[in-house]
C-alpha cells in the first residue's frame, strides 16, 4: 500500500502561501487514490514556478524547457502507451510559448493529462501579464494596463472538441473537488486538460484565494458534460460566480488507438533491430 | 563511353515520371547512371529538368553538357540547346513547341498526336516521350512494362497497357522516321543488379536498421524526402512517424520518445532547424540521444526553396545555446549516407548526445547506382539500460559520475528506479541544482569527458591521389563525387589529389592519417564549397591552423558541374 508520504520529494522553493502547495498535496492524494506506483508514471513539465513541482514528489521526470511539455510528453507516450502521462505547465507556459502545441494535442487527443497551474500572471519572472491577466491588469511592463483580451482556456479547448475540459480551485475549500477532477482526467482514455485557478501570493494581488472563493462554485449535480454547447455556454460565465467542475466531455479515440503498431506492444517493446535488409534493397533495384 | 540526356519542360508535365522511369530502365539494363534534378518551387508552369547520365564505370557527377535533349516545351530549346553535344540531338513535339524546329539536331516527334489517335489521356504523352527516346537509343522497349508500374498512382492492368501502347506507338514512330544514334555505350551489365537510390532515401534506410522507432518532423523542402520514406515503411519496421505542429515540436517529441526509450530521429532544413536550436540545446543537457537530419538549401530565410548549397556548417556546428559535444556528419553519396546515418544512431545512443547527418538538395535528390549495402558492416548494439539488468540495481542516478562521462540510460518505468532529467543544471539524481561545484562537475562530464572519448570515433578523412602531389583539393559533404571525378581527370596532366571530409566534427585527429602534413607539404590547396564563405575552410584554419591558398566557391543555388568545376581547378594549377 502506497501512503501520502511515499511521494515525499525534495524541498519546495515555492513563496510560502503559494496555490502551488495545495496542487502538489492534491495530485499526492491523487496517487494514493489511484495506487499510481511512482516508476509507472513520468511528469513532465516546462519552466515556471508550477512546473518545478515533479521534483517535489516522487516520479519518473522531464522537466523540459519553457512551453514544450506538450511535445515532450506526446513523443513519450508514442514511445511507451503504458505509461502514465501528466503535464504540467503555467498558464505562460502553456498558453502562452507553448499555445501552437496545446491546440494540436487537443486534435490529436493524445493521452495525456494536462494540469495548467493558472495564477494569470509570469510568475518566475515576477509579474508580467500572462495569456489570462484580465484586460487594464498593471505590472511593471504593463503601466498603463494589459490591452489585450484575456484568453478563455476552457472555450477554446470546447471549441476543439477536446475530449476531457475541466477546471479546478486550488483554495482549500476547492481541494476535495479538485482531486476528484484530477482522478478522472487521469482515468479518461484521451486528452484531459485540467485548468487550476491558483493564487499567486507575490505577484497577484487581486485574483487570491479569498477572491476565487467567493465566486467558485461547483457545477450542479444534474449538470451534462456530454452536451458541447452548454459546456461551451457555461466556459463564458466569469466574473461574479465561477464554475468548476468538468465541463465537456467525450470518447472519441485517442491518438494512440489509431496507431496500428502499438496495436501489440508499446514501441520501447518492440524488436530493437533489424539484421536483414535485403527487401528494402532490392526494392530499389 | 557515356551518354547524357536533359528532359526540360514545366513543372506538371511528367518530367519526374519520364527522368525517373528512363533512370530506372538504364540500371536494369546494366548501366550505371546518375540522375540530378532542377526544379522550382511551385506546383504548375516555370521551367525544370532532370538529367540522367548512363554509362559503362561509375558515375558520380552532374555533366555540363549533353547528347540527347527532350523538350517538352519551346522554353526547353532555347535555354538548354547551347549546352547540346556536337552530335547531339534534340527529341521534341511540333505540337507543344510552337511548330516545327529547323536543324540536323531535331527529331520532330508527334507525341501528343500518337496519343490521341490511340485515345489515350493526355499524360501518357509521358510514356511516349520514353518510347521515341528508347527508340533513337537502339534499346529495346520491352523493359518498360515493367518500370512503368512503380511510377503512376493507379497501377492497373489496363493503364500499364495501355501506357505501354502508347510508348510503343512512339517507338515504331521514331524507328520508321529517324536512325538510331551510334554512340550509345553498350551495357556492362553488372553481375548483381544495381541499386538506384537517392539520398534522402538512403538516410531513411540508415534510420530503418539503426533501430529507429520514432520519426517527427514538420515538411520542408529539401528534408521531406527522408520522411516519405520513413513513413512508407512505418508499418513493417514498427515505427511511429508523426507529422509535428513546427519543428520546435518536432524536435521535443523526439526528445520525449528517446527518454522514454527509443531510438528516435528529426529531419528539417536550415529555416525549421532554426527553430530546433533550444531543443538541440535541451537535448544537450539532458544528455537525451536524437538523430537530426539537416537538409541544407539556400539561406537567408526561404532562400532558394528547392535548390541547393552548403551553407549551414557553421550553423550547425554553433547551433544552440550553451556549451555541450555533438558529432556532425556530411555523406558525399548515398553509401556514405547510409553508414553515416547508422553511425549517427550508434554514436548519439552510445554517449547521449544529439548527432547530425548534414545533406543538402543535391544528395536528396540526385539518384546513384550503386552496389547494395552490406547489413554485416552496421553498428547493431543496445545501450539502453533496461530489463532484469536494471532490475537488479540497487541505486539509480540519470546523472551519475563516471570514469567515461557517460552516465547509465535508464528506460522509465522498467523497473523501480525513477529517470529524472531537467532542462536546469541538475546532480546526479536530475534534481535542480545552482552550486558552483555541482555545475563544474556536470560540464567536465557531459562536455570534456565525453568530448575527448568522441574524438577517437571518428574516422580520418579519404584521400585519393598522388604522395607528394603539387596541389590538393580539399572538399566536404555532398561534392564528393564531382570533385573525385575532376581530380581523377586532372590527374592525366597534375600531380593532384583530393582530400575529402564526411566525418566534420569533432575534427579527426591526425594518429590514423596525419593530412595537416599532408597539406602543409603541398605547394597548393584549393578548398572547394558550394557556399559563399567557405564556411568548411574556416573550419579547418581553426581547427588545424592550416590555411587553403585558393578558394573555390559556388552559390547561385546550383551544384558544381563537371567540366566546369575541371577548368575552375585547372585555372589554379
Ligand atoms: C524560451 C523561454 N522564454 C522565456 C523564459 C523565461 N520564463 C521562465 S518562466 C516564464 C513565465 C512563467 O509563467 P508561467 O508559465 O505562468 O509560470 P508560473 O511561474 O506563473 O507558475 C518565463 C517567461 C524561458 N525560460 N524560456
Ligand atoms: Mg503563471
Amino acid at each position: 500500500m502506497l501512503t501520502f508520504d511515499d511521494y515525499k520529494g525534495q524541498q519546495p522553493s515555492w513563496c510560502p502561501g503559494c496555490g502551488n502547495f495545495a496542487i502538489l498535496n492534491t495530485l499526492k492524494k491523487v496517487f494514493v487514490d489511484l495506487a499510481m506506483q511512482p516508476h509507472q508514471f513520468t511528469i513532465v513539465s516546462g519552466i515556471g514556478q508550477g512546473a518545478k513541482l515533479p521534483h517535489y514528489t516522487k516520479c519518473n521526470t522531464f522537466n523540459g524547457l519553457h512551453g514544450r511539455t506538450l511535445p515532450v510528453a506526446t513523443g513519450i507516450r508514442l514511445a511507451n502507451n503504458h505509461m502514465t502521462v501528466l503535464a504540467l505547465a503555467g498558464d505562460g507556459d502553456c498558453y502562452g510559448e507553448g499555445g501552437n502545441h496545446l491546440i494540436h494535442a487537443i486534435r490529436r487527443n493524445i493521452n495525456v493529462t494536462l494540469l495548467v497551474h493558472n495564477n494569470q500572471v509570469y510568475g518566475l519572472t515576477k509579474g508580467q501579464a500572462s495569456p489570462t491577466t484580465p484586460q487594464g491588469r498593471v505590472t511593471k511592463i504593463q503601466p498603463s494596463g494589459s490591452l489585450s483580451e484575456p484568453l478563455n482556456p476552457l472555450a477554446m479547448a470546447i471549441s476543439l472538441n477536446c475530449s476531457f475540459v475541466a477546471r479546478g480551485f486550488a483554495g482549500a475549500s476547492g481541494l476535495p473537488f479538485l482531486q476528484e477532477i484530477i482522478k478522472e482526467a487521469i482515468r479518461h482514455e484521451g486528452f484531459a486538460m485540467v485548468d487550476i485557478l491558483q493564487n499567486c501570493v507575490t505577484f497577484n494581488k487581486v485574483n487570491t484565494f479569498h477572491w476565487y472563493k467567493e465566486r467558485a462554485y461547483e457545477l450542479e449535480a444534474g449538470y451534462d458534460p456530454t452536451d458541447r454547447v452548454e459546456a461551451f455556454r457555461r466556459s463564458l460565465e466569469w466574473g461574479e460566480r465561477i464554475p468548476t467542475g468538468i465541463f465537456y466531455r467525450n470518447d472519441r479515440p485517442s491518438y494512440e488507438q489509431g496507431l496500428t503498431v502499438l496495436k501489440e506492444d508499446p514501441l520501447v517493446k518492440q524488436a530493437l533491430f533489424r539484421k536483414d535488409m535485403s527487401a528494402e534493397l532490392a526494392q530499389l533495384h | 563511353m557515356e551518354y547524357s540526356i536533359r528532359i526540360g519542360g514545366e513543372a506538371g508535365q511528367g518530367l519526374q515520371l519520364i527522368g525517373g522511369v528512363l533512370a530506372k530502365y538504364f540500371v536494369r539494363a546494366g548501366f550505371y547512371v546518375f540522375s540530378h534534378q532542377d526544379y522550382m518551387s511551385r506546383v504548375r508552369g516555370g521551367h525544370n529538368f532532370y538529367q540522367i547520365t548512363f554509362a559503362d564505370r561509375l558515375l558520380e557527377s552532374v555533366r555540363d553538357t549533353y547528347d540527347l535533349l527532350v523538350a517538352l516545351d519551346l522554353p526547353t530549346i532555347a535555354l538548354h540547346r547551347h549546352q547540346l553535344n556536337n552530335q547531339g540531338h534534340i527529341l521534341y513535339d511540333q505540337a507543344s513547341c510552337g511548330g516545327k524546329q529547323e536543324g540536323e539536331e531535331f527529331l520532330d516527334i508527334p507525341l501528343a498526336l500518337l496519343v490521341e489517335e490511340l485515345n489515350a489521356p493526355r499524360v501518357m504523352v509521358s510514356s511516349a516521350s520514353i518510347g521515341a527516346v528508347l527508340a533513337v537509343l537502339d534499346l529495346p522497349l520491352a523493359p518498360f512494362q515493367g518500370i512503368i508500374g512503380d511510377f503512376i498512382s493507379k497501377k492497373t492492368e489496363e493503364i500499364v497497357a495501355s501506357n505501354y501502347a502508347v510508348a510503343n506507338a512512339a517507338f515504331v514512330y521514331a524507328r520508321a522516321h529517324y536512325d538510331t544514334i551510334p554512340s550509345v555505350p553498350v551495357a556492362t551489365l553488372a553481375d548483381a543488379p544495381l541499386m538506384l537510390i537517392n539520398g534522402s532515401q538512403a538516410i531513411g534506410l540508415g534510420a530503418l536498421a539503426s533501430g529507429c522507432k520514432f520519426y517527427a518532423a514538420y515538411p520542408m523542402t529539401p528534408a521531406t524526402g527522408i520522411m516519405n520514406y520513413i513513413a512508407g515503411k512505418a508499418a513493417k519496421y514498427g515505427i511511429v512517424v508523426e507529422q509535428a505542429e513546427d519543428e520546435i515540436s518536432a524536435i521535443n517529441m523526439a526528445l520525449g520518445a528517446s527518454y522514454a526509450g527509443v531510438r528516435a530521429m528529426t529531419g528539417t532544413s536550415g529555416g525549421g532547424f532554426a527553430l530546433m536550436t533550444e531543443g538541440l540545446s535541451l537535448a544537450g543537457i539532458t544528455e537525451t540521444p536524437v538523430v537530426i537530419a539537416e537538409v541544407q538549401r539556400p539561406g537567408p530565410a526561404t532562400g532558394l526553396p528547392t535548390r541547393t548549397e552548403q551553407s549551414d556548417l557553421l550553423f550547425v556546428l554553433h547551433g544552440g545555446h550553451g556549451e555541450f559535444p555533438r558529432v556532425i556528419f556530411a555523406p558525399g553519396t548515398p553509401e556514405q549516407a547510409f553508414y553515416l546515418t547508422n553511425k549517427a544512431f550508434h554514436l548519439a545512443e552510445k554517449y547521449q548526445i544529439p548527432v547530425f547527418i548534414q545533406s543538402d538538395q543535391y544528395l536528396a535528390d540526385c539518384q546513384w547506382s550503386l552496389a547494395d549495402f552490406d547489413s554485416r558492416l552496421l553498428y547493431q548494439e543496445d545501450f539502453r539500460l533496461r530489463g532484469e539488468l536494471l532490475v537488479g540495481l540497487e541505486s539509480y542516478q540519470r546523472y551519475a559520475y563516471t570514469e567515461s562521462g557517460i552516465s547509465p540510460l535508464a528506460i522509465p518505468g522498467d523497473s523501480e528506479h525513477l529517470v529524472v532529467v531537467d532542462s536546469d543544471e541538475h546532480d546526479e539524481d536530475g534534481h535542480i541544482i545552482e552550486d558552483a561545484p555541482t555545475r563544474n562537475l556536470m560540464v567536465e562530464k557531459r562536455l570534456f569527458k565525453k568530448m575527448a572519448l568522441l574524438r577517437e570515433e571518428i574516422s580520418p578523412p579519404l584521400y585519393y591521389g598522388e604522395h607528394n602531389p603539387q596541389a590538393i583539393v580539399v572538399g566536404y559533404g555532398s561534392t564528393f563525387g564531382v570533385l573525385k571525378e575532376a581530380v581523377e581527370h586532372l590527374a592525366g596532366e597534375f600531380k593532384i589529389g583530393l582530400l575529402y571530409f564526411s566525418e566534420i566534427y569533432p575534427f579527426p585527429l591526425l594518429e590514423q592519417f596525419d593530412y595537416v602534413a599532408l597539406l602543409k607539404e603541398a605547394p597548393v590547396t584549393i578548398c572547394v564549397e558550394n557556399n559563399a564563405t567557405s564556411q568548411f575552410a574556416r573550419v579547418l584554419h581553426g581547427e588545424t591552423n592550416h590555411r587553403c591558398t585558393y578558394l573555390i566557391n559556388k552559390y547561385d543555388g546550383r551544384p558544381f558541374t563537371l567540366q566546369t568545376l575541371i577548368g575552375e581547378i585547372h585555372a589554379y594549377l
